[in-house]
């Protein structure tokens, strides 16, 4: 599972695997954001906070392309030379020039999202929606994939339940079923959508635990959560956002335990007196 | 008044033999078409372009809105006169399968709005195109949820294509009208063909429960 065996650090280098600028997106006339600036180092693991509506969530949506900014561009390293499919060099997108099909298609082909709620497919086994994209898009070898996915979701403790069907299983184990789903795709970089706000409080430490073994082993992750303590344990850097511009970012510590904004110091106080 | 149990079973041959030979072969075909440019209508009008989804909008209303007899009749009766001349059973195949379009259509458009967007996005994410998500993702799970309203399209159209008679296809009513027409024992030839209906349809509903069954397998109940 360790991304120097797939392509996420075979580089060995820290070269930036992201970089996103002046990001801006509108939902009519509703700016959800407004220039965004966001880089992410091979191995490095960012985390997005801030209160619902604050665009955290479209920030990481646009890197996969189910959102499209209006304008800003996204860029993907140099890190390809070890993806699966060999594409190439660098990657940029330009929103504000229009973005096509295929553009879309290439970004997603460089990172994998993991959702709240899942979305794991209900009409197929969990291998099935673990290989499905390995072996239907990128095409690779069903053998070679499904013993891929056998050796993942033993990792994740869910080697049995291989041929159930999503329904038949816990919150926290679609979850780590989703987040299976995203590693078969070998990405080079890690989506996770508030990976646990959607599961009971007794599951999120199963999902929390597989993601931090994750950042253990060099994968490059974007996340947005809630979950500020996890944030402080495996994040590299913390990004504060609100009203659509980024208010605060720095080292996990600093953001979160001496906030230098007012806005940033009233959050992590709220959340933290939830919690 | 006696019973005349000798006509009743000796028209039930011919009667069954109408449905063997023409109902049922009429259903399958005409359901068969139907499905496919019941889905092709229902992706026209899930398009964002609104010409095609105007004009499918338009052709489920025209469907909707007029009477089924009425499709038939145009189509068997009324194209000859703009030199469109066709034979009963071609004429029957294209009305029932426009006719089917129409009503399953719209059960497809739902079903697919049902299936949840995070579907299509879980789609995207894994580098599907909108196609591939479509047949890969979405339309297995509108599938389950359309069965129930199809089987209705479909056993509704088993009792429909004894309208055919009227266009002179030679079918399971068709056959019963010309026995009683004959022996004029009018109560009990339409008994008989009703019973005759009736079994089809039985037959399908357990067909219908078997599929959903089938589907329903990765649902939690």
């Amino acid at each position: 599972m360790s991304p120097t065996e797939t392509s996420n650090a075979s580089q060995g280098n820290s070269g930036l695997v992201l970089s996103a600028r002046n990001l801006a997106k509108a939902f009519g006339s509703n700016k959800v954001l407004r220039g965004i600036d966001l880089d992410v180092r091979r191995g490095q693991v960012v985390a997005l906070i801030g209160p619902s509506g604050s665009g955290k969530t479209t920030v990481l949506r646009s890197l996969n392309g189910l959102e499209v900014p209006d304008a800003g561009t996204v860029t993907f390293g140099d890190a390809d030379a070890g993806t699966v499919r060999g594409s190439g060099a660098g990657l940029t997108l330009d929103f504000a020039g229009g973005v096509g099909k295929r553009e879309i298609a290439a970004l997603r082909d460089r990172s994998a999202m993991v959702f709240q709620h899942y979305n794991l497919f209900p009409h197929m086994t969990v291998l099935k929606n673990i290989i499905e994209g390995p072996v239907q898009v990128q095409k690779r070898p069903r053998a070679e994939v499904v013993a891929e996915a056998e050796r993942l979701l033993a990792r994740v403790g869910l080697a049995d339940k291989r041929d159930a069907y999503p329904f038949e299983l816990s919150g926290g184990q679609q979850q780590r079923v989703g987040i299976v789903r995203a590693l078969a795709l070998k990405p080079q970089l890690l989506l996770f959508d508030e990976p646990t706000s959607a599961l009971d409080p007794e599951l999120v430490g199963d999902v929390l635990g597989v993601i931090k073994e994750l950042a253990d082993e060099g994968w490059t992750m974007v996340i947005v959560t809630h979950e500020l303590a996890f944030a402080r344990q495996v994040a590299n850097e913390v990004i504060f956002m609100d009203g659509g511009v980024v208010v605060e970012r720095g080292p996990a510590a600093e953001v979160l335990r001496e906030p230098r904004e007012e806005r940033t110091k009233q959050f992590v106080k709220r959340l933290q007196h939830e919690v | 008044m006696t019973f005349n149990w000798d006509l009743v079973w000796s028209s039930f041959g011919p009667i069954i033999g109408g449905a063997v030979t023409g109902t049922i072969p009429l259903t399958l075909a005409s359901f068969a078409i139907g499905l496919a440019l019941a889905l092709l209508v229902a992706l026209l009008r899930l398009s964002p372009n609104p010409l095609l989804s105007g004009a499918a909008r338009f052709y489920v209303s025209v469907i909707r809105g007029t009477p089924l007899l009425v499709q038939l009749f145009v189509i068997f009766y009324g194209l000859p006169s703009v030199g469109v001349k066709l034979e009963p059973w071609p004429s029957a195949i294209i009305a029932f399968s426009l006719n089917v379009g129409g009503y399953a259509a719209e059960v497809i458009r739902a079903a697919i709005l049902s299936v949840p967007k995070g579907q299509w996005e879980a789609g995207h994410t894994i580098g599907m195109s909108g196609p591939q998500t479509l047949v890969r993702i979405i339309l297995p799970q509108a599938a389950r949820v359309s069965v129930p309203p199809l089987s209705n399209t479909f056993i509704s159209l088993v009792k429909d294509t004894s309208l055919a008679s009227l266009i002179l296809v030679t079918e399971l009513f068709r056959n019963a009208q010309q026995i009683a027409a004959f022996s004029q024992e009018f109560m009990i030839l339409y008994l008989e063909s009703a019973l005759v209906y009736w079994v089809i349809c039985l037959v399908l509903s357990t067909g219908q429960s078997a599929l959903e069954r089938r589907l329903d397998r990765y649902v939690a109940h």
